[in-house]
């Protein structure tokens, strides 16, 4: 086990190292510098801002500029927002909590949902329950979340009223008491049922094959034949069976995730860093986001990461590779 | 003497099993939802195409200040939108253009997709083991962010770019596919035969293998369209997918991202969202029965 995991952290090792040169690269790319950044006297001369670049070292030789970024980045140093005026990290500080509270209540929906939808559909396979499953798991499937989610909004933000169309709190509530929390809850409703509806067909769907593959087995032959009533047969032998594996895909969820909240958060108005990601690309502020994609690769590289680590420790085979 | 073999040994098989396209069409017979989706398809992509020859692009995408916003009327079925131009005349070059695009996406990411796993799967080894590190690391990016920033750091950001962007990122999920599969018909008896007849690799892999994968490429080919449908319209609904000269579905669908059209005039943006659901359920079931014909166990007929 314990070489299978430092087998997995040093393969990840070069793919950190890839990344940051992708990324420096594509920052290199964009429009605009370090200097861009800073507030400047208009009528500055060519020759003072060359002399600048110079002292900052942005007329250095590629290599040199790209140890000099990577030192920083590593210490959390992306630099200053030219739209913010205020450093890259404190912006997404800012924003990077609301996404993550955002994709945990997503991801809480997506197992509540798909956990009994999966083991109905594959306990009581072709009947009409299953079928009923089944085709909404196929609509699910083709659906794209960003138009479910428009007309999710359209139908209950606007057209009838239930929910807030955007933003994370309401603004009479204070901060640190009981409704401040229920109108976050509130806020979070719409983007994550929306969310969450379409990305649970997935593991719907694997459940109920596990399910269905997991009944026929001998193992449950065996219960069954011990007297053990059956709702036991299912809640405790094939559950458990079934559920290791969907229980191992939570962290390529979470980072599915990250990379979906660009699209719900637009759609919402929801100030996370997907909607900052967008924002900043509109406004050209490059630095942010140069940060927001080494952050994000960053942290799906850790998601699949914990991934297969508890991969590995629930299915010992794949240790053997 | 190798030709007198060859005589003798073939004898003509008692039950010959029906082949590959009586199956697929037989299966898609059998499913009621397939059928009714290939006839809805044909429909839709006839009308739309033919459609389009008879509509001047150059007038869909000219502003005319004097019909802002008009509701839907004879003259305009779907009304007009904030230049004044006529909604329903978008709709039917949005749609020609987000299915021609998404399937040109479609066959390229086939095309190298292909290669790679067959590739990789047929030579195992070294050669396995790049291509494989190179997918492994390109599937966990967060895509979406890459592709919309290379679209806007590109310069001359084309139809043509964006195909190959896209390209660039979805092709590793087909050749991860495909390689799995290839692993293990490659270890079958009658690769290991070719093989030992000395047959070249280009013509084992061309020959014997590719049509024992053929059924898996065309199921995933046919959900990698849906798929491809759904990315491109929402790249292009956040401002970062085709060009503002050629619309798109999403073009439409982005007009709804401000709140007095999305709640006041849902003509603009709900039929071109209901034209995609079409498109990608309508895809996706025919998906599923080529899924079932590629799998005898699955098959209803």
């Amino acid at each position: 086990m314990w070489k299978f995991i430092l087998r997995r952290v040093l393969i990840m090792i070069p793919q950190l190292f890839i990344l940051s040169i992708i990324v420096f690269a594509m920052a290199k790319a964009m429009p605009g510098d370090a200097l861009s950044g800073k507030v400047m006297d208009p009528g500055i001369s060519p020759e003072r801002i060359e002399e600048l670049r110079d002292q900052m070292g942005l007329n250095d030789p590629m290599h040199t500029q790209y140890i000099r970024w990577i030192s920083n980045v590593a210490q959390g140093d992306f630099g200053q927002s030219y739209t913010h005026k205020t450093k890259v990290m404190n912006v997404i500080e800012d924003r990077v909590w609301q996404t993550v509270y955002l994709s945990l209540f997503t991801v809480i929906i997506i197992y509540a949902l798909a956990i009994p939808l999966g083991i109905l559909s594959g306990r009581y396979n072709d009947t009409w329950i299953d079928k009923a499953i089944t085709g909404y798991t196929y609509v699910g499937f083709a659906t794209p979340t960003f138009i479910f989610g428009l007309i999710v909004l359209f139908l209950f933000g606007f057209t009838l009223d239930l929910f807030p169309t955007g933003g994370t709190v309401s603004s009479k509530v204070d901060e640190g008491t009981f409704a401040y929390f229920l109108s976050k809850l509130n806020h979070m409703v719409l983007p994550a049922f929306s969310a969450a509806l379409i990305s649970t067909v997935g593991v719907v769907q694997y459940l109920r094959s596990e399910v269905v593959d997991n009944k026929l087995k001998d193992y449950v032959r065996t219960a069954r034949s011990k007297g053990i009533p059956e709702s036991k047969v299912y809640s405790r032998h094939i559950l458990r069976n079934s559920f290791l594996p969907i229980a191992a895909f939570l962290g390529y969820e979470i980072t599915g995730l990250i990379g979906g909240s660009i699209i719900i958060e637009t759609i919402f108005s929801y100030p996370g860093i997907g909607q900052l990601f967008v924002t900043s690309i509109s406004l050209r502020d490059f630095s942010v986001v140069t940060a927001l994609v080494m952050l994000t690769g960053f942290a799906t590289l850790l998601g699949t990461l914990l991934s297969d680590i508890i991969l590995s420790a629930v299915d010992p085979r794949i240790r053997i590779e | 003497m190798g030709m007198n073999v060859e005589t003798v040994t073939t004898a003509p098989p008692k039950e010959i099993s029906p082949s590959g396209m009586k199956v697929i069409w037989r299966e898609i017979r059998k499913d009621r939802m397939a059928m009714i989706s290939l006839v809805v398809l044909g429909i839709v992509l006839i009308a739309v195409y033919s459609a389009a020859l008879f509509i001047d692009k150059d007038a869909v995408a000219r502003v005319d200040v004097f019909s802002i916003y008009m509701d839907p009327s004879s003259a305009y079925w779907l009304g007009t939108d904030y230049g004044g131009r006529d909604v329903f005349k978008q709709l039917i070059i949005g749609t020609r253009n987000s299915f021609s695009i998404s399937l040109g996406i479609t066959v390229l990411t086939a095309l190298i997709g292909l290669s790679a796993g067959l590739i990789a799967g047929y030579f195992g080894g070294w050669t396995d083991n790049i291509i494989m590190r190179v997918i492994d690391f390109v599937i966990t990016l967060p895509q979406m962010m890459f592709i919309i920033v290379l679209v806007t750091i590109i310069p001359k950001f084309t139809v043509t770019t964006f195909i190959l962007i896209m390209t660039l990122f979805l092709w590793t999920g087909k050749a991860r596919l495909i390689r799995s599969k290839v692993l293990s018909e490659r270890e079958l008896d009658y690769v290991h035969a070719s093989q030992t007849l000395g047959t070249p690799h280009w013509k084992i892999i061309l020959y014997h293998i590719l049509p024992n994968v053929s059924s898996l490429i065309i199921v995933n080919f046919t959900l990698n369209l849906a798929g491809n449908i759904g990315l491109e319209t929402a790249l292009t609904f956040l401002g970062f997918g085709l060009p503002e000269s050629t619309p798109s579905l999403g073009t439409l669908i982005a007009y709804a991202t401000n709140p007095e059209v999305l709640e006041y005039r849902w003509w603009i943006w709900l039929p071109a969202s209901v034209m995609i659901l079409i498109l990608m359920l309508s895809i996706n079931f025919i998906g599923q029965a080529l899924k079932r014909a590629g799998d005898a166990r699955q098959r209803r007929g």
